[in-house]
């Protein structure tokens, strides 16, 4: 039986009919192509007058398919499938062409444009009449969710989750939560300490009833998909038994091998082979550190195994690996320091003066390795100025492009942290002052207050090659003032490095186990750049904070609770839909060839050895089409995008070359407002 | 044969998630490019099968394009390094076949370049207008066969590979 298609052709006030003769696009589709039955044109086709028209026609007409020429299906396939679904018509005989993002917007000429927009109308006519009802199906979720990385957003989330009632595993990498946060004594624009607003939810974590922490952790191999995801973490050994430790810190104290922190203390400080990162970590259990430990070294001492009260200390203890069932994951990784080391010109490493951003963060901190004093490398030389040079590694083609976004405000912080320890002078060196956020302006202009000075140009090296007797015993900064207009050297003592943020060097690796993409630069791709910021393209992961991209503390944890939030809604409404745009195998045509099991990036095609064909497993295909394409014996189908479908839609759009142009013309001087 | 009055009539296959939201994004940025690529959208530029080319070239266009997100940007992680080994195989098959390779083009687009797909298409549409008709179907029209013979590379080519159950 021949279907019966109907053809709806949007003005979109006059953002279509302005550039498209859509009128003569209906009558032309009307008259020339097979089975349309119905073709109209109509002001708005998503108003709900639209929406009805189609309804009505689906009823009356009898209407088998229904093709809407309008905007992008990216904005309203939804509204018109819903529409169709309500007269009883399966969404999927839908087929949404998208005449305005793709024609009117971009032409400059109606003929043309109108040309375009009846192959296009002509591509959709011939493929619906190939589509086929599908149904979506749905799978349970369950109620517990994996959080991975334990800094700030991570942490966000999985307290939300927790307080909602549901159970949440975090699995942190290093020995303890709190992330970058942690490192810091103040956090900007407001100054509050950042270990008092901190602390509390470490520790809130740390004994929440439905947390369970897996620190010193890390995901080995995720497999399964939205609702069930099966997760193997491994957890490293300790040396230290968990359940036995009270951490009162006495093996810590007793162990006799000491060792620069590059770590916590951003090389700043040092801690014991047998160490917690910090006074406030969440466990407060240590670990050993192989690479420093003695006995790992030349099987002497055991200090601590001797001295410890509760015999909690244990050598032969191995990895662990565990098994996690849970119905969706959310990413909070965080992020890392660009390596200051590779801009040679200003000095890291060679310069004893010259610091990071993280190491200047330690100095500033009560608890970090000078008390918070600020001093010269020297440990005792108070800095009479101070050089911040920003954009270290970020806003530049050499190393990363993108502007890191937090650094400006970091660098004004450190500038007043600067001016209320010691009596130094200090200059900021930036290209451009980004102080986009609430109160970060205000912030801006107290600095400037202060008495901060700020030079505008990019700092061309840091040396200590004196010229004039001022620069004597000096770092001196090299730079253009752009606002001056001229070259200038500024002495100083010290110099702070705003070092880009970067994607943990993992990241491609670890969105490789959990199937989700990674932007050019390494952050986390979110589903969609603005209305879906924290869903990736994988249902049932979630991304929250700085692995998604640049941004302060405020909006991290916006993104954790946001995470949080969507995975509340997954596991509230108990069962999750799924397209039914997947791959399926007919098994009679399949030769065995496995050429599809490798091409599959999600493992979703497994081989059946004692039929000696492959299948797909539904529930894991995101059916992006690579195998049907593939496959020599064209024994895999992709439901939505069929080659039939495909085909049919090829020779839809060059129906003018397969048939003539079919007796169409263009109504000239249509009015371009209504 | 360059041809000033020569318009010619190009295919586009662009993923879902990149590169169609780059032509998306072109028309909200009103951004005026050529009207000659007609496209198709498939859900990544791994799905697009040789044959669609072949058949898109077989039934009158004169070029075919598709377009990806970058390498590693890829929505299902690493498909477009498979859409790229086929484009290369595709141009050995174009000029095995006698026809000039250039008539088909792979390009990336990410969701935030509707400007460069639109340069993209551009070129595209005058390097295909230098090289003049392609006139695949004109050959066929002559005895009158020429869906036929398409459809029937693609079948043979199935029941060559036919196993029995
Ligand atoms: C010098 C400096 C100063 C700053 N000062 C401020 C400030 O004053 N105010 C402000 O708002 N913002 C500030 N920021 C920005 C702030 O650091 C970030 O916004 C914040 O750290 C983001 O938190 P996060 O949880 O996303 O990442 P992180 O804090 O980086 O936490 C990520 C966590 O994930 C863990 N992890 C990573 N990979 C894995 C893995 N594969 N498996 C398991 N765990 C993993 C890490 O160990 C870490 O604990 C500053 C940044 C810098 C560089
Ligand atoms: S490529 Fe085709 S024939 Fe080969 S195993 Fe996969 S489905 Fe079967
Ligand atoms: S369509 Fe893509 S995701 Fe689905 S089975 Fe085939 S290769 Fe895997
Ligand atoms: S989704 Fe765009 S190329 Fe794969």
């Amino acid at each position: 039986m021949a279907e019966r298609v109907g053809v709806y052709v949007c003005h979109c006030g006059s953002n279509i009919a302005g550039m498209v003769d859509v009128e003569e696009v209906a009558r032309w589709a009307g008259a020339n192509l097979k089975d349309v039955v119905v073709a109209r044109d109509y002001k708005f086709m998503c108003s709900s007058l639209g929406q009805a028209m189609i309804e009505e026609d689906i009823k009356k007409e009898g209407l088998t398919r229904v093709v809407v020429a309008a905007c992008s299906p990216h904005l309203h396939e939804k509204t018109f499938r819903r529409a169709c679904e309500n007269a009883g018509l399966n969404p999927y005989l839908c087929q949404m062409t998208n005449i305005r993002e793709h024609v009117s917007w971009v032409s400059k000429d109606r003929a043309k444009a109108t040309e375009k927009a009846r192959a296009l109308v002509a591509a959709a006519v011939e493929r619906v009449k190939h589509q086929a009802p599908l149904e979506p199906f749905f799978v349970k979720v369950n109620p517990a969710t994996l959080v991975i990385g334990g800094g700030i957003a991570g942490l966000q989330a999985t307290l939300e989750l927790a307080d909602a009632g549901y159970p949440v595993y975090l699995v942190e990498r290093t020995p303890s939560i709190g992330g970058h946060m942690a490192q810091f004594d103040k956090t900007f624009p407001t100054l509050d300490c950042s270990a008092c607003i901190l602390t509390p939810k470490m520790s809130e974590a740390g004994q929440h009833p439905n947390v369970t922490l897996f620190t010193y952790a890390e995901v080995e191999e995720v497999s399964g998909s939205v609702g069930h995801f099966r997760v193997k973490i491994r957890k490293k050994a300790r040396y230290v038994e968990e359940d036995k430790c009270t951490g009162c810190g006495i093996c810590v104290e007793k162990c006799p091998r000491k060792v620069v922190d590059h770590d916590f203390e951003a090389g700043l400080g040092y801690r014991k082979a047998i160490y917690t990162p910090f006074p406030q970590a969440v466990p407060r259990i240590p670990v050993i550190d192989v690479e420093s430990c003695i006995w790992f070294e030349r099987q002497k001492c055991r200090a601590c195994e001797k001295l410890c009260p509760t015999g909690a200390i244990n050598f032969d203890q191995k990895d662990e690996e565990i098994t996690l069932d849970v119905g969706n994951i959310i990413v909070a990784t965080g992020w890392k320091m660009f390596d200051c080391k590779k801009i040679p010109q200003y000095g890291y490493g060679r310069l004893a003066n010259v610091f990071t951003a993280l190491e200047f963060e330690r100095m500033c901190n009560a608890a970090g390795p000078t008390g918070g004093k600020i001093v010269l490398r020297d440990g005792k030389t108070e800095p009479q100025s101070v050089a911040i040079i920003h954009c270290v590694g970020s806003r530049d083609s050499n190393h990363n492009e993108y502007c890191s976004g937090i650094c400006c405000m970091a660098a004004l912080k450190f500038g007043h942290l600067v001016l209320e320890k010691t009596k130094a002078e200090v200059y900021s060196f930036y290209i451009d002052m980004r102080t986009n956020q609430k109160g970060y302006e205000e912030f801006y202009h107290r600095l400037l207050e202060e008495g901060m000075h700020f030079v505008r140009g990019k700092v061309a090296e840091v040396t200590d090659a004196a010229r004039r007797p001022e620069e004597a015993g000096k770092l001196i900064i090299q730079v253009e003032d752009t606002l001056m207009g001229k070259q200038r050297r500024i002495p100083v003592d010290m110099v702070i490095l705003m070092g880009a943020l970067e994607p943990q060097a993992d990241a491609k690796e670890l969105g490789l186990k959990l199937g989700i993409s990674c932007s050019m630069a390494g952050w986390y791709t979110e589903r969609h750049p603005k209305l879906d910021p924290v869903a990736t393209m994988t249902d049932g992961i979630f991304v929250a904070g700085v692995c998604q991209g640049p941004k302060d503390i405020p909006a991290s944890v916006a993104q954790g609770a946001a995470a949080a939030a969507r995975v509340m809604a997954m596991i509230t409404k108990g069962d999750v839909m799924i397209e039914p745009v997947v791959a399926s195998i007919i098994e009679e045509k399949c030769s065995g060839c496995r050429i599809c099991n490798n091409l599959c990036p999600y493992n979703a095609i497994e081989y059946d050895a004692e039929k000696q064909v492959s299948r797909v497993i539904t529930a894991m295909c995101k059916g992006c089409g690579t195998c049907v394409a593939a496959c020599p014996a064209g024994a895999i189908t992709g439901a939505h995008f069929s080659n039939e479908q495909v085909f049919a839609e090829i020779e839809g759009i060059l129906w003018d070359a397969v048939h003539g142009n079919g007796g169409a013309g263009v109504k000239e001087g249509q009015p371009v407002s209504a | 044969m360059a041809n000033d009055t020569f318009e010619p009539k190009i295919v586009g296959f662009l993923c879902n998630w990149c590169s169609y939201r780059a032509a998306d994004l072109a028309g909200t940025a009103r951004i005026k490019y050529s009207p000659n690529v007609r496209i198709i959208r498939v859900m990544c530029s791994g799905r697009v099968d040789p044959t669609f080319v072949l058949k898109a070239l077989a039934l009158g266009a004169d070029g075919v394009m598709i377009a990806g997100c970058h390498p590693g940007e890829c929505h299902y992680i690493e498909q477009n390094y498979k859409a790229m080994r086929r484009y290369y195989m595709l141009k050995h098959m174009l000029r095995a076949l006698g026809l000039e390779e250039d008539r088909i083009r792979l390009v990336w687009a990410s969701a935030a370049e509707g400007q460069q797909l639109a340069e993209h298409i551009d070129k595209f549409v005058e390097d295909v207008r230098k090289l003049g008709p392609l006139n695949w179907p004109a050959n066929w029209q002559e005895n009158g066969e020429r869906l036929h013979a398409v459809e029937a590379i693609a079948k043979e080519h199935e029941e060559s590979l036919e196993v029995l159950p």
